[in-house]
């Protein structure tokens, strides 16, 4: 096997893939490409293994613990209101600042469920067991291709946990990874119809003003959806589409919701409620879409997926995402043209990338994205993130890309403008993460696995060199080649 | 002062620990009314054997480090242990047990590596085999695991524990252990930064202005604001606290009546390639650290500290002389350092090699004169009670040849 081969490989796994890890550059060192094609023809590509509650049933136990605990707080309010009514004068012994006297506590109030404190609460519980299920997918895929377009996707139709603790997780496995390899037609409409998009992007509770509901309750539209789905999913900002398109497109959405979640058995699944739904045709784009109910909301979302502005902005973040932050334009083009040959075949358009001469430039200028960086220092030291997860969300956070809540609805931003200000504290967490998992590591024989033929001869003298394993490991994660795909 | 408890599965999972120590009591020991405690402390990057102790009586010293000379007549003069050697002045702690006949200085020392790699060395020092090579246990380990619990110590038998983020080599093998870590440790050291730095100059001039301007901004927002120091190189007196906290937790551990007898813990940073600061600088604050952590431990011993030695010990020394950047490179022979009032102290134990030219090890290096090994050895059978055999064939194999070294324990 040539050593330009295994340059290819590791480069490939840099940049298709999560990284490089055992032997993986010598696994595919003979044909890169047809390793990542390979990759996508995988019958459980894009998936993941688990046991994990659906979207609804996560949702259901997340309003129930709420509503427990927001009953717990009402019944220790009431419990401290009666001390202090039955024992005014003695209401400041609660003040434990003063060390001369003695801290009184009041009777522990009965407490509707015994709290066990070793386990988080349930929303983190939740959001845990999903990243588990997420990063350990990343970790142990033999080159994570698939797993990248699942992540890429998942960003590009983000929610946030932050608004949806419950529905973060699942929202993932029900909308974007059942149809990242699929149509994109079909992903617009699984996500744009999912309980954790119209919850999140406040679709849930718009009405028609000449609708049912929006007449008797005098409430009316919230057209966040509409914008977002034309300026972000779709078609892209100022691509020619109007504020009475973003009206009409949210009219057109209206009774896109959720079944309440009050009862236990139901709720938290999609529902279209006609009592919310502005009655009559509307006029999107120039089309005009006779009142379907749901199935009018439906045609705009697939008109949408073929339109020529969405294949273009698909084409452009794709390719940003994976080769340069300024793409070629010559590779933008390829894509779009994939797009829209193939109907929005996103599988084709994935091999279209792959395929492309320009996809493979030598030139490793893209910054990885915190999370990116960090699944690559596990998998190529060999730590299954599920047994580190608290540690492993907390960087994420720390690194200002927590898992899942995005500040916006654009998702995080995947240029290094955005996040090289933060390779201070990468180096802060690379030397934690070293000094915890460089006890058994070989630096030499991990520089191999993790860059091979990419490592310049100033990052393995300065490997070589370092005084000790940890330091070597906080030396290799932090090099401009580890750094950048 | 927060009484110490023994850490729980929870603890242990959140961290792998530094210092990992048995709850197996000596047998042979306690038969004979002593509980002795054995704390090996790993110094990674090779210390600076000449900077730390000075042959100030040898003519050719001077003459060797120049400006970079520790003396005793000097702006800040060198500690005098005797008539030949002399502390390096960051050192008062040591000086102190020194005196008091609980220190003894091993001089022109080496484990039988002679190569110059930190892995390959820390590797042998810790392993305890002649030869570089992989090895899944490191010879503490094995000399526990060597001899019979005095099933004293633990009810749920012998259980260990560690402290600190790494598992060193030398505590890793067959007998169990338990860990211990501090809440946080330590940010990446200015030596990581530079390294990093100056590999950023070499290939990557936007990386390398990031972490140039942000040296810069925490150094100007932070200036003496030690809470404010994150994301910052760790301030000297932080290193001075982090290294307190790991060994004086040690030694609080290794103190209680039921607690564990043996452990090891290991601290980083002593790779002092340029600008090495030997009696004002990198160095004499790292010594300075290093000389509170050996108060701390002493302290927190308490009356245990009288059945205590604490070995100090790193994988090579560095270069005779000082090179073109201020510093030194990788050498060969170097200190180990002991301490405890278990030892017959107040001794520097030297075969002195001289420092011409001609007795230097390649022209280069301290020459080595005294088997690490032998200096171990002597320790774990007269403190601890371990055998000859033992000893030769599985704490240090094959080292039949290197006798234990006597008298090293009151």
């Amino acid at each position: 096997m040539t050593a330009r081969g295994k340059e290819t490989a590791a480069l490939a796994l840099h940049r298709f893939g999560f990284g490089p890890a055992g032997h993986s550059i010598a696994a595919i060192a003979a044909d890169p490409q047809g390793a990542l094609l390979a990759d996508l023809e995988r019958p459980q590509a894009g998936f993941v293994a688990a046991n994990l509650p659906s979207s609804a049933e996560a949702g259901r136990a997340f309003f129930a613990f709420r509503a427990e605990l927001a009953a717990k707080q009402k019944l220790d309010q009431r419990a401290k209101k009666d001390a202090e009514a039955n024992n005014p004068t003695n209401a400041s012994l609660l003040d434990c600042s003063k060390p001369t006297q003695p801290c009184v506590a009041p009777p522990a109030p009965p407490s509707p469920k015994p709290m066990d404190n070793k386990e988080p609460p349930l929303p983190q519980q939740l959001l845990q067991n999903e990243a588990k299920a997420r990063f350990d997918a990343a970790a142990t895929a033999d080159i994570g291709f698939a797993e990248r377009l699942v992540w890429f996707w998942s960003n590009h139709f983000c929610v946030s946990a932050d608004k949806i603790p419950s529905m973060a997780g699942p929202f993932e496995r029900e909308a974007i990874r059942l149809y990242a390899l699929g149509k994109f037609v079909d992903l617009l409409q699984a996500v744009e119809s999912h309980p954790a998009m119209l919850f999140y992007l406040d679709n849930a509770g718009s009405m028609g003003a000449d609708s049912t509901a929006g007449i008797n309750r005098d409430k009316g539209l919230n057209e966040n959806l509409a914008r977002e789905i034309l300026e972000l999913h779709t078609l892209g900002v100022r691509s020619g589409y109007s504020q009475a398109d973003v009206t009409s497109f949210a009219n057109v959405l209206t009774g896109w919701t959720f079944i309440e979640t009050g009862v236990p058995q139901h709720g938290g699944e999609f529902t279209f409620l006609k009592r919310f739904h502005e009655p009559g045709a509307q006029t999107v784009l120039g089309k005009r879409y006779p009142d379907t109910g749901i199935e009018q909301g439906r045609a705009v979302l697939a008109d949408l997926a073929r339109h020529p502005a969405t294949a273009q902005h698909i084409a452009q973040k794709l390719a940003r995402h994976f080769v340069a932050d300024e793409p070629p334009p010559s590779l933008v083009a390829k894509l779009e043209a994939t797009f829209k040959d193939s109907g929005g075949d996103l599988k084709e358009v994935a091999k279209t990338l792959v395929t492309a001469d320009e996809a493979w430039t030598p030139r490793r200028g893209k910054l990885k994205t915190p999370t990116l960086w960090a699944v690559a220092a596990l998998r190529l030291t060999g730590v299954l993130p599920s047994t580190i997860i608290g540690r492993v969300l907390g960087a994420q956070a720390s690194l200002g890309q927590a898992l899942w809540r995005p500040p916006a609805p654009n998702g995080y931003p995947d240029t290094e403008a955005a996040w090289i200000d933060g390779i201070p504290r990468r180096l802060d967490i690379a030397n934690e993460f070293a000094s915890h998992a460089a006890a058994k590591a070989d630096p030499l024989a991990l520089l191999d696995a993790g860059l091979g033929p990419l490592a310049s001869a100033a990052t393995r003298d300065t490997v070589t060199r370092a005084e000790s394993r940890a330091q070597a490991l906080t030396l290799l994660v932090m090099s401009p080649e580890f750094l950048r795909s | 002062m927060k009484k110490f408890h023994a850490p729980s599965r929870r603890e242990v999972l959140a961290c792998s620990g530094t210092l990992f120590a048995w709850a197996c009591l000596p047998k042979l020991a306690l038969a004979e009314g002593r509980d002795p405690r054995f704390l090996t402390i790993v110094l990674r990057g090779a210390l600076d054997g000449l900077a730390t102790v000075a042959p100030v009586g040898d003519p050719d010293w001077i003459a060797l480090r120049g400006d970079n000379a520790l003396a005793l007549q000097s702006k800040t003069p060198a500690l005098k242990l005797d008539d030949f050697f002399a502390l390096n002045p960051a050192m008062p702690n040591l000086h102190r047990m020194f005196a008091a006949n609980e220190a003894i200085i091993v001089h022109a020392t080496a484990t039988p590596y002679r190569e110059r790699s930190h892995f390959d060395g820390q590797d042998l020092l810790e392993s305890g085999l002649p030869k570089p090579g992989v090895s899944d246990s490191g010879w503490l380990n094995r000399a526990l695991a060597g001899m019979a619990s005095g099933g004293l110590v633990n009810p749920r038998g012998s259980r260990a524990f560690a402290v600190g983020p790494v598992t060193p080599l030398v505590v890793r093998g067959a007998a169990p252990v338990l860990s211990w870590s501090p809440q946080r440790i330590l940010p990446a050291s200015e030596d990581t930064v530079m390294r990093l730095l100056d590999l950023y100059r070499h290939s990557d001039q936007k990386l390398a202005s990031v972490l140039e301007e942000h040296g810069r901004m925490t150094a100007i927002e932070h200036a003496g604001d030690m809470a404010a120091m994150q994301n910052a190189p760790p301030a000297p007196a932080q290193v001075r606290a982090y290294f307190a906290e790991v060994a004086g937790t040690a030694a609080k551990f290794l103190a209680q009546p039921d607690g564990p007898r043996v452990g090891a813990l290991a601290l980083d940073g002593w790779d002092t390639h340029s600008n090495e600061g030997i009696a004002n600088g990198r160095l004499s604050q790292l010594l300075g650290a290093l000389d509170a952590a050996l108060a701390a431990v002493e302290t927190n011993m308490g009356p245990a500290w009288r059945d205590t030695v604490v070995a100090l010990v790193t994988e090579f020394g560095r270069t005779a002389r000082i090179n073109g950047t201020e510093g030194t490179d990788h050498g060969t022979a170097t200190v180990a350092l002991l301490v405890g009032g278990a030892l017959k102290g107040g001794r520097v134990i030297a075969d002195w090699p001289g420092l011409k030219s001609a007795d230097l090890y390649e022209n280069r290096d301290l020459k080595p004169t005294t088997d690490l090994r032998t200096v171990l050895k002597g320790l774990l059978k007269d403190h601890l009670r371990a055998g000859d055999r033992v000893l030769a064939e599985n704490v240090f194999p094959g080292s039949a040849g290197v006798k234990p070294m006597t008298g090293l324990v009151a």
